[in-house]
C-alpha cells in the first residue's frame, strides 16, 4: 500500500512540476503575472509529494518491506536501524529518487526564502528548477523506479554492502546532495537572469548566499566522505581522485571560483557573463557527476549498477539542460554594460585570478578524469589516470592560487599597488619562510614539496592575521574587543574559511611528508617498538556485532612506559553478503593519528599487521570544517537579509 | 541443503583464505622501494586500488613479482616496462608522456597561462572603454 | 552575437559526443598488449600427471587456442560447456589451471568433461603473469609461428566464437 502511494506521488509530483516548469515561463513575453502565480504553488505541491514518496520508500525500509525489489536487494532485517533507513540511498533508484527529493527542499526553500524577489525573475526562478525536476522524476518514472515489487516477496534481503554500514553513511550523501543539488538554485538564477534580462549587482547580491549555501554543504560532504574513506577502508588513503570524487570535487572547484566571482559582480557590476557562466558550470559538473556515477563510462568504487542504458537516458537530459542553457547564454549574455572602472592590481583583479586558477585547476581534474575515456574512445588504447597525475599538475597549478590567495585579502577595492602590498606584506613572507623551515627541522626532514606546502600554509596564515589588523587600524579609535566584536560576519567569514583553507593545507603536507606505514607480524604477547612507540599484540577476541562476527586485535600502545592507546582493530566477516571487512583502528590526537589494521592470520599463530603514523591528518577535515564555518558566516551577514520593504531595487 | 552448505563453507573457506598467500617480505631498502613503486601501479582486478593497498590475489603475486625482479637488480624503469608489455598502459597509473598524452599534461598549464593572459587583456580593455566617474556603491 | 560565446557550448558538444561514445565501451576491460607478439614460451607440468611436462615449443607450426581457468573461477564453469563442444568440432584446445589446486581442477574436468587436448598446470601463477592474465577466464588463439593474433577476455561466447574465433582459426591453418 505505503509504496504504491510513494509510487502514484511521484506519477502526480510530475504532472504538476511539469506545470511549474512550462506555465510561468509560457507567461514571460507577455508578462502575465496569472501565469507566474502558478510557479510558487506548484512548487510546494510537488515538493511536498516528492517528499512524502521519498519518506514512502524509507517506510519500505523500515518495517522491512521485501516485496519493493529495491529494498530486497539493499537492506536485510538485521540490518541496525540508522543503516536501514540510510540504506535507502545505497542504491541507484533510491539515491536518485533521494536526489530529485533534495531537489525538492530546495525548491520549498527557494518559496519561502525568496519571496522578496520580484514576482516575474522569482517564477522564471522557480519554474527552471521545475524543469530540471521534470527531467529526473522522468528518469526515475521511465527507467529506475524505486517502487518496483518483487512478486513474490523475498524472505529477507540481500543486506547493504557492508562498506556501507558505518555513521559515515547516514550523514555523507546528504550534505553532498545538498551542495551538489543546491547549486541548481545558483543555476536557475543565471537562467532566470538570462530569460529576464536583469543581470545587475542585485541579482549578485540575491545570488551569494544561495550559491555559498551549496557550497558549504558540499564542502562537509565532501569532507566527510574523506574523513569515511581514511577511517573505513583500512589503509589511510583519504583521497584516491577516484572519478567518483572527483566529479563532487568539480562543481567544488568552480562553486568557490562563482563565490569569489560573485563578489566582484556584486561589488563592480562587471564580469556578468563570466558570472553566469560559471554558474551554469557548476551545476553542470554536478549533473556530469549524476552521469558519471551511473552509466559505467568510467570505473570507480562508487559507482552505482553499470546500465548504458540510462546512461543514455541521463546523457540526453545533460544535453538537453547543458546545452539549452549554454545556448541560451550564447544569445542571451549581456554584451553591454562594462561595469565599473577597477585597476589591474586591485582586490577585483585578484578575485578574477583566483577564477583563473581554479578554472585551470578544474581542468585538469575534469581532463584527468575523462581522458582514459577520449583516448579508448579514439581507438587509441587504454590507459589509467590515478594519483601520480592529479597530485602533479593539480597541486602545481594550485600553488600559484594559494599565493594569490594570500595577496588578495589584503588588496584594496578598485586600485591597489605593488608597493603597499610588498610592504604589508613582507613580514608575512618572513614568517612563512621561517614556519615552513622550523616544522621540518622539528620533524627532521626536509623536501621541496613539504617546504612549499608549509610555505604556502603559513603565507595565507599570516596574510590572514595582516588583513585583520589593517582592517582594525583602519576602524576609528576603540578598544580592540570592541572593534573585533564590529568586524562584520562576512569578514570574519572570509577569515576564517582561508585560515581553514590553511589548515588543511598543514594538514596534507605533514600527512604526505612525514607519514609512515610499516608491515609487521606478531605473535600473541610480543611487543613491537615502531617510532618510539611500543605495540604490545595481546590476541584476538572473536566480538560479535548486530549482523557481523568478527576476529578483534588486541593492542596496547604505549609510549615511554605510558599507556597510550588501546586499538582493537577488526576483521569482519558479514554472512549475508559474504563480505571481509577490515576495520581500522585509530587513536587520534591533534597532532598525530596512530591507524592499525589487521593483515592475516599467519601460520604458526601470528598476525601480520600494519601501523600508520599519521601526523597533523585531522588538520586536512579540520580545515575543512572551518572553511565550511567560515562560508557559512558570510552567508548570514546582514546585507544579505533581505528585508520585505526594500523590494526589488536596481 | 548443499546449496546452503557449500555456501557457508565457501563463507568460511573466505573468511580464512586470506590467510593463503601472503606476501613474502624482503629486505627494508626494497620494501620501501616496492611500497614506492606499486603506489604508481593499478591492480587490475581491484581496479580502483594501487597495486600496493589492493588485496587481490594477482596484486599479491605482482609485488612479489616486482620483489624478484628488484632483488635481481632491475630498476624501476625496467620494472614497469616489464608490467607494461604483459598489461598496457593501463597498469600505469601515472600516464606516459607521448604525442598522445601531451594534451593532458600541458592542457592545464596552457589553460592557466591562457586564462592569465586573457584576463589580462580583457582588464586592459575595460580601463580604456571606462571613461565614467569612479562611483562608490 | 559574439563568437566566443558559443566556446562553451562547442566544448559541450565535442563532450558530449565522447561520453556517448563512452556508453559503448567498456572502462574495466584491459586488452592485451601481446596481439602480434610472440606467446610467452613456458613448459609446465601437466595438470594430474606431473612427470608429463607440456611446452610451447611442442606447438609449433601449429595453430592452438590456450584457455586459462581455474576450478574456483565461477564464469570458467559457465564457459566450460562450449568449450566441450569445441573440442568436439576439433578445435585444437589447451588449457591452462591458474593458481588452482590440482585435486579441484582435475574434479571439475572429470565431473563436466574434458575439453583440452592437454591442460598444463600453473599453480603459482607465474605463466598467467607473462600472459597478462587478470581475470580468468582468458583465452589466446596463437598461430603456426607462435604469435598470439587473439585474446578472448572472459568467457568465449557463442557469438564471438561465430564471428571472430573460428573465422581466424580457418585463416590461420590455411
Amino acid at each position: 500500500m505505503i509504496p504504491d502511494i510513494g509510487h502514484y506521488a511521484l506519477i502526480l509530483a510530475l504532472l504538476v512540476s511539469a506545470v511549474q516548469g512550462v506555465v510561468p515561463l509560457a507567461g514571460l513575453s507577455k508578462d502575465n503575472a496569472k501565469l507566474f502565480a502558478f510557479a510558487t504553488p506548484a512548487a510546494r505541491i510537488q515538493s511536498a509529494l516528492i517528499i512524502l514518496s521519498f519518506i514512502c520508500l524509507d517506510y519500505a525500509f523500515y518495517v522491512n518491506d521485501f516485496s519493493v525489489l529495491y529494498v530486497a536487494n539493499t537492506s536485510n532485517s538485521n540490518l541496525p536501524l540508522m543503516f536501514r533507513l540510510a540504506a535507502i540511498w545505497g542504491g541507484h533508484e533510491g539515491s536518485i529518487l533521494f536526489w530529485v527529493a533534495i531537489l525538492a527542499v530546495w525548491t520549498l526553500a527557494v518559496t519561502f526564502f525568496a519571496k522578496e524577489l520580484p514576482l516575474r525573475f522569482r517564477s522564471t526562478l522557480i519554474a527552471v528548477m521545475g524543469l530540471v525536476t521534470v527531467g529526473f522524476l522522468l528518469f526515475i518514472l521511465v527507467t529506475s523506479n524505486p517502487f518496483e515489487r518483487l512478486i513474490p516477496a523475498a524472505m529477507d534481503g540481500r543486506d547493504l554492502n557492508p562498506l556501507l554500514q558505518d555513521p559515515g553513511m547516514v550523514f555523507h550523501p546528504p550534505l553532498l546532495y545538498m551542495g551538489y543539488v543546491g547549486f541548481s538554485v545558483a543555476f536557475a538564477f543565471a537562467i532566470a537572469a538570462l530569460l529576464d534580462g536583469r543581470l545587475d549587482v542585485t541579482w549578485a547580491r540575491w545570488t551569494r548566499p544561495w550559491t555559498t549555501a551549496a557550497w558549504v554543504f558540499l564542502t562537509l560532504g565532501i569532507a566527510l566522505g574523506s574523513r569515511w574513506a581514511y577511517y573505513e577502508l583500512g589503509w589511510g588513503g583519504w583521497w584516491f581522485w577516484d572519478a567518483v570524487e572527483n566529479a563532487s570535487f568539480m562543481p567544488w572547484l568552480i562553486g568557490t571560483a562563482l563565490i569569489h566571482s560573485l563578489a566582484v559582480t556584486e561589488k563592480r557590476n562587471a564580469f556578468k557573463a563570466w558570472t553566469v557562466l560559471l554558474a551554469i558550470c557548476a551545476f553542470s559538473l554536478s549533473l556530469l557527476g549524476t552521469f558519471i556515477v551511473r552509466s559505467g563510462v568510467l570505473t570507480s568504487v562508487h559507482a552505482f549498477a553499470v546500465d548504458p542504458g540510462r546512461g543514455l537516458f541521463i546523457l540526453v537530459f545533460l544535453a538537453l539542460v547543458i546545452g539549452g542553457a549554454l545556448t541560451l547564454f550564447a544569445l542571451r549574455a549581456p554584451s553591454v554594460g562594462i561595469g565599473e572602472k577597477f585597476d589591474l592590481i586591485s582586490k577585483e583583479s585578484l578575485l578574477l585570478s583566483n577564477n583563473v586558477v581554479l578554472f585551470a585547476a578544474t581542468g585538469s581534474v575534469l581532463l584527468g578524469t575523462l581522458y582514459p575515456l577520449i583516448i579508448d574512445a579514439m581507438g587509441m588504447g587504454k590507459i589509467s589516470v590515478g594519483p601520480p597525475y592529479f597530485d602533479t599538475v593539480f597541486v602545481a597549478i594550485m600553488v600559484p592560487g594559494i599565493f594569490l590567495m594570500g595577496v588578495g585579502p589584503i588588496a584594496r577595492w578598485k586600485k591597489a599597488t605593488v608597493p603597499e602590498l610588498a610592504s604589508k606584506l613582507k613580514w608575512a613572507l618572513i614568517v612563512s619562510m621561517v614556519s615552513a623551515l622550523l616544522m621540518p627541522s622539528i620533524m627532521g626532514k626536509l623536501t621541496p614539496m613539504i617546504f612549499v606546502g608549509l610555505l604556502m600554509a603559513f603565507w595565507v596564515m599570516s596574510s590572514v592575521f595582516v588583513a585583520l589588523k589593517t582592517r582594525l587600524n583602519a576602524m576609528p579609535k576603540n578598544t580592540l574587543g570592541q572593534k573585533l566584536k564590529s568586524l562584520d560576519r562576512a569578514f570574519n567569514g572570509m577569515l576564517i574559511a582561508h585560515f581553514g583553507m590553511a589548515v588543511f593545507i598543514i594538514g596534507v603536507t605533514m600527512v604526505k611528508g612525514y607519514e609512515l606505514e610499516t608491515d609487521i607480524t606478531m605473535k600473541v604477547g610480543e611487543t613491537k617498538q615502531i617510532n618510539e612507540y611500543d605495540f604490545r599484540f595481546d590476541g584476538i577476541k572473536l566480538v560479535r556485532g548486530p549482523n557481523y562476527v568478527a576476529k578483534q586485535g588486541q593492542f596496547h600502545v604505549s609510549k615511554g612506559g605510558k599507556e597510550i592507546a588501546y586499538l582493537i582493530p577488526e576483521k569482519r566477516l558479514y554472512p549475508v553478503q559474504g563480505a571481509v571487512m577490515t576495520e581500522a583502528s585509530i587513536s587520534i590526537n591533534l597532532v598525530r593519528d596512530i591507524y592499525i589494521s589487521l593483515g592475516e592470520a599467519l601460520d604458526g599463530g601470528g598476525w601480520s599487521v600494519r601501523v600508520y603514523f599519521k601526523p597533523f591528518v585531522q588538520w586536512i577535515w579540520a580545515g575543512c570544517l572551518l572553511m565550511g564555518l567560515g562560508g557559512f558566516l558570510t552567508m548570514i551577514d546582514k546585507r544579505y537579509r533581505m528585508r520585505k520593504n526594500k523590494g526589488a531595487s536596481i | 541443503m548443499i546449496m546452503i552448505r557449500s555456501l557457508l563453507l565457501t563463507l568460511l573457506l573466505s573468511f580464512s583464505i586470506t590467510s593463503f598467500a601472503a606476501d613474502n617480505i624482503a629486505d627494508p631498502i626494497t620494501e620501501t622501494r616496492l611500497k614506492k613503486l606499486s603506489t604508481e601501479l593499478r591492480c587490475l582486478v581491484c581496479q580502483n586500488s594501487t597495486l600496493s593497498d589492493s588485496d587481490a590475489p594477482l596484486a599479491q603475486d605482482l609485488r612479489n613479482e616486482i620483489r624478484k625482479l628488484m632483488i635481481e637488480g632491475k630498476t624501476d624503469e625496467e620494472i614497469i616496462d616489464y608490467l607494461v608489455a604483459r598489461f598496457g598502459d593501463f597498469v600505469r597509473f601515472r600516464p606516459p608522456m607521448n604525442a598522445s598524452t601531451a594534451l593532458l599534461w600541458f592542457g592545464p598549464f596552457l589553460m592557466l597561462i591562457a586564462g592569465a593572459v586573457t584576463l589580462a587583456l580583457a582588464l586592459k580593455k575595460r580601463s580604456t572603454i571606462i571613461t565614467s566617474e569612479d562611483t562608490e556603491l | 552575437m559574439k563568437f566566443k560565446l558559443i566556446i562553451p557550448l562547442l566544448l559541450f558538444f565535442v563532450l558530449v559526443g565522447f561520453l556517448g561514445k563512452g556508453l559503448f565501451l567498456n572502462p574495466r576491460e584491459v586488452p592485451s598488449p601481446l596481439i602480434g607478439k610472440p606467446a610467452p614460451t613456458f613448459t609446465a607440468p601437466v595438470l594430474g600427471d606431473a612427470t608429463q611436462s607440456f611446452s610451447t615449443e611442442e606447438m609449433k607450426g601449429k595453430v592452438w587456442m590456450l584457455n586459462m581457468w581455474a576450478s574456483w573461477c565461477a564464469a570458467c564453469r559457465d564457459e566450460h560447456p562450449l568449450l566441450v563442444e569445441m573440442l568436439k568440432h576439433d578445435i585444437p584446445l589447451y588449457g591452462l589451471a591458474y593458481k588452482d589446486i590440482e585435486a579441484d581442477a582435475l574434479k571439475v574436468l572429470e565431473v563436466m568433461g574434458n575439453p583440452y587436448i592437454v591442460t598444463a598446470d600453473d599453480a603459482d601463477g607465474t605463466i598467467g603473469i607473462d600472459y597478462g592474465v587478470y581475470g580468468v577466464p582468458e583465452t589466446y588463439v596463437i598461430d603456426k609461428a607462435g604469435i598470439i593474433r587473439y585474446k578472448q577476455i572472459g568467457p568465449i561466447t557463442p557469438k564471438d566464437l561465430r564471428e571472430k574465433i573460428l573465422p581466424l582459426l580457418e585463416e590461420l591453418q590455411a
